[in-house]
């Protein structure tokens, strides 16, 4: 343990050299834009600067690519908090209490506090990563196909109930989202499924696209439909008051920030989740452990705590398997697995033994780029807010062109733009008719995933089913997820006898 | 101040031919990209096609072997089927290229995609990737054999892990089934890290992983090479000690992997030698030879009718295991 931190000291010295510092501050602030647009997230960021990023040393690179990480976290926030439309997946669930916080024109306090939060809990990841990288990643590799059903069951269980309103409504939102995921080759028999034999549906239906569609789209659609000019966020004057007094009351909420860093973590760490998962998941715990959920999608600061802070550890997490196994957690994990390899590097067991200093030097370097990207982010603050100056009639047609942007670098083809807009009418239908988008988007972002575990692990078990009961991490996370899903009912019972008498 | 006129004139008439004779001149010599052009895989980011194609663009501008940048797109879509018809209807377009993997064989065999290789310009293979033989290193297996034997005594009960369905992977897992009469239960995973992971883990019996996939988990001594899926050994330090197919089992036995390069169909012949002549410069470099050898490729750069032959020969051996395997769409 102190050998780690004597090798984190020379990493630190590694880090801490002007260029590596502009560098990491440039990536920094590449990320945040990158961050800002609709569907370019970290991984296209990422991607898009791996030819420069090969011109300069292993050191410098990896510094810059871990501050392009750190500041696209952010800034798919921001415009999430400020527009209700997310810069990236991972930031939908920053929109659901971010929104309306901007509404009542409390913008900055949800920046600051989305910031910060990101910060805390990456910084907090980060140093878990310095001391427990090697059992944790030990511990992820059991955890086998049943394992991996289990936890996304807990995940649903954790989620229900998250749009609010009608129970009848949200599941079937939520099959919806399924159903969605269905299109397009399957991954166990490899036949092309519900493509009615057309070729851009061969791709499938691509979360992000449903995403950008049906929250960015969809509200623009809504907002020229009830003509919310007059509603739109409120401009509020940004006093460094409330900045600060975000980042004093963060204190109170340290139980759901405990919740969202461990759960966002660990979901990090497991081989192809990620961070989307992981902020809902932190955002479904946090309301369904609150005293008072009901002041949840309201506009309540502890709605943008636990999914940032969900979504920054598991980003974190997520480069854990990287770089003790060579496996990536995420797809931006991927890209950086690729940078690691072109400057001949071998990710896997061996890294940390045979190249200590390019271990230790990115380890360092999330810490520079964690402390960074909340000192830039916050300065960044009141420049956001003066976004919402620019008038509404600019705004509108401005984040149009952004989400079909976003809508075609998913894939580079025009078909996946036309999916954009009509998810955009499906997420105006969804909201016309009161059924909640939330549900939906999670059924998208988990199913597929889902789905893949559970034929696994039947084709591993040869189709008997006892196979998740029969492995006690899976049957304890099975348990979890039937407490979570019994909750709401008993708590439903018990209120209506307090009630009723 | 007029009177200079008729000499501007004159300067700037003969800049003007000996501009259009240069220019003519050097169409004769040789095409040369005139904007940036579009590199697209067809598979994801991360993976190994991804990775290839991203340290080539990475070469290109790092050595300055081409006058423009190559622009990395992913159309990963349908098993790549997205990609390669993207190219195909790039017709005439001498500014799209595509990198390809077995999935130029496999994609339209399996899902009847309205593709085939004979729809793009061939330009050159650039490497062939290895597959292994795994298993764990606390199973009790030392040797093929052993595992062979094992897998026939309880047949149909050992697990195979691979990538995907109907690809690569699972073609290997068959042809191992008809080889030695063997039955073993496929279980798909979405990318070769995790297949080997999964392989660490316990959670399967064997894997026949790329090389690069398996090798840190290899060098941790976490699994176990029983045998390269080849008919020659890996030349390479440390890879050379595992025994071929025939050696291990006196089966002859081989698969590789396409990496292989393709222009969109109908480009004029100087721009498809301008891009087998720049392939061949990348071939050549120290940073790709140092970049097989730590991706552990079969280095085989090919070209002109061979390559075709190849793929010819590549594309019929797919077909024909595919059918025995009765894993063609119908």
């Amino acid at each position: 343990m102190w050998e780690s931190l004597s090798d984190l000291a020379f990493g630190l010295s590694v880090a801490l050299t002007i260029p590596n510092l502009i560098a990491g501050a440039g990536g920094v602030i590449a990320g945040t834009v990158i961050g800002v647009i609709p569907a370019l997230g970290p991984t296209q960021g990422a991607a898009l600067f791996l030819p420069i990023i090969f011109k300069v040393p292993p050191e410098t690179g990896l510094i810059f690519l871990s501050g392009l990480y750190m500041g696209a976290i952010y800034g798919g926030s921001a415009t999430s908090i400020l527009f209700n439309i997310p810069g990236t997946p991972m930031a939908v669930a920053s929109a659901f209490d971010g929104y309306p916080m901007a509404l009542k024109g409390e913008a900055p306090r949800a920046l600051a506090g989305s910031a910060v939060s990101a910060f805390v809990a990456g910084t907090v990841c980060i140093v878990m990563f310095t001391f427990f990288a090697r059992p944790l990643a030990e511990y992820a590799l059991t955890w086998g196909p049943p394992e991996y059903f289990s936890v996304l069951i807990l995940a649903y269980g954790a989620l229900a109930g998250l749009g609010g309103g009608s129970v009848l409504k949200a599941i079937m939102a939520t099959l919806a989202g399924l159903i969605f995921t269905t299109v397009g080759i399957d991954i166990v028999t490899g036949t092309p499924r519900v493509t009615f034999g057309l070729v851009p549906l061969l791709a499938g239906i691509k979360f992000l696209v449903v995403v950008v569609g049906a929250f960015g789209v969809g509200e623009l659609l809504r907002a020229g439909e009830e003509n919310i000019m007059v509603k739109g966020a409120v401009m509020a004057r940004v006093s460094w008051r409330d900045v600060a007094g975000a980042v004093r009351e963060m204190a109170g909420y340290w139980k759901t920030f405990l919740r969202s860093t461990i759960t966002g973590f660990w979901i990090g760490v497991l081989p192809g989740t990620g961070a989307t998962p992981a902020s809902f998941v932190g955002y479904g715990l946090a309301k369904r452990f609150s005293k008072n959920p009901e002041k949840f999608g309201k506009g309540d600061l502890e709605g943008v705590v636990a999914p940032e802070s969900a979504a920054a550890s598991a980003e974190v997490g997520s480069l854990l398997p990287l770089v003790t196994l060579g496996i990536p957690g995420s797809p931006t994990a991927a890209v950086i697995l690729g940078a690691l390899m072109i400057w001949g590097l071998q990710p896997g067991p061996l890294l940390m033994k045979d190249h200590p200093e390019v271990v230790w030097g990115f380890i360092a370097s999330m810490y520079v780029a964690a402390v960074l990207s909340v000192v830039l982010n916050l300065f960044f603050i009141p420049l956001w807010t003066q976004i919402l100056r620019i008038p509404f009639t600019v705004q509108v047609p401005l984040i149009m062109l952004l989400c079909f942007i976003g809508g075609y670098t998913e894939n580079n083809t025009l078909p996946t733009m036309w999916m954009v807009l009509l998810f955009g009418l499906v997420g105006f239908l969804f909201k016309k008719l009161n059924y909640p988008l939330a549900p939906m988007v999670v059924g998208v972002v988990l199913g597929e995933d889902t789905e893949t575990a559970f034929r696994q692990s039947l084709i591993i078990s040869q189709g008997d089913f006892s196979i998740f009961l029969a492995r006690p991490t899976s049957l304890v996370l099975l348990l979890g997820a039937l407490a979570l899903f019994l909750y709401p009912v008993v708590k439903s019972y018990q209120e209506r006898r307090a009630r009723f008498g | 101040m007029r009177r200079p006129g008729w000499m501007a004139a004159g300067v700037a008439w003969t800049l003007f031919l000996s501009a259009f004779l240069f220019s003519f001149g050097a169409a004769q010599a040789a095409w040369q990209p005139t904007k940036p052009v579009e590199f697209v895989i067809p598979a994801g980011t991360g993976g190994g096609a991804d990775l290839m194609a991203r340290f080539m663009s990475a070469m290109i501008q790092k050595n300055k072997l081409a006058p423009v940048n190559f622009l990395v797109v992913n159309k990963s879509g349908g098993a790549g089927a997205e990609g390669f018809l993207h190219v195909k209807s790039q017709k005439g377009n001498p500014h799209v290229i595509i990198i390809t993997l077995s999935n130029l064989f496999t994609t339209p065999i399996a899902t009847g995609v309205p593709f085939n290789w004979k729809d793009l310009t061939p330009i050159s293979m650039m490497a062939l990737d290895y597959f292994v033989l795994w298993v764990n290193t606390e199973s009790p297996y030392k040797t093929a054999p052993e595992y062979i034997a094992a897998v026939k005594a309880k047949s149909g009960t050992f697990k195979m892990a691979g990538t995907g369905a109907k690809q690569e992977d699972q073609i290997i897992t068959v042809q191992m089934e008809q080889n030695f009469g063997l039955k073993f239960i496929y279980v798909p995973f979405k990318g070769g890290g995790t297949v080997c992971a999964n392989l660490v883990g316990k959670h399967v019996d064997s894997t026949v992983n790329n090389p690069s996939e398996c090798r840190g988990h290899w060098q941790a001594k976490r699994v176990r090479p029983l045998a390269t899926i080849d008919t020659e050994r890996i030349k390479l330090p440390q890879w050379d000690t595992i025994p071929t197919m025939k050696e291990a089992t006196g089966k002859d036995m081989a698969y590789n992997m396409l990496r292989g390069i393709f222009a969109a169909p109908g480009i004029p012949k100087e721009a498809q030698e301008y891009y087998i002549g720049l392939m061949k410069r990348i071939s050549e470099t120290a940073d790709w030879k140092k970049y097989i050898t730590d991706s552990a490729l079969k280095g085989q750069f090919m070209t002109g009718p061979a390559y075709v032959k190849w793929l010819g020969e590549a594309e019929a051996l797919h077909r024909d295991l595919m059918t025995k395997a009765g894993l063609i769409k119908k």
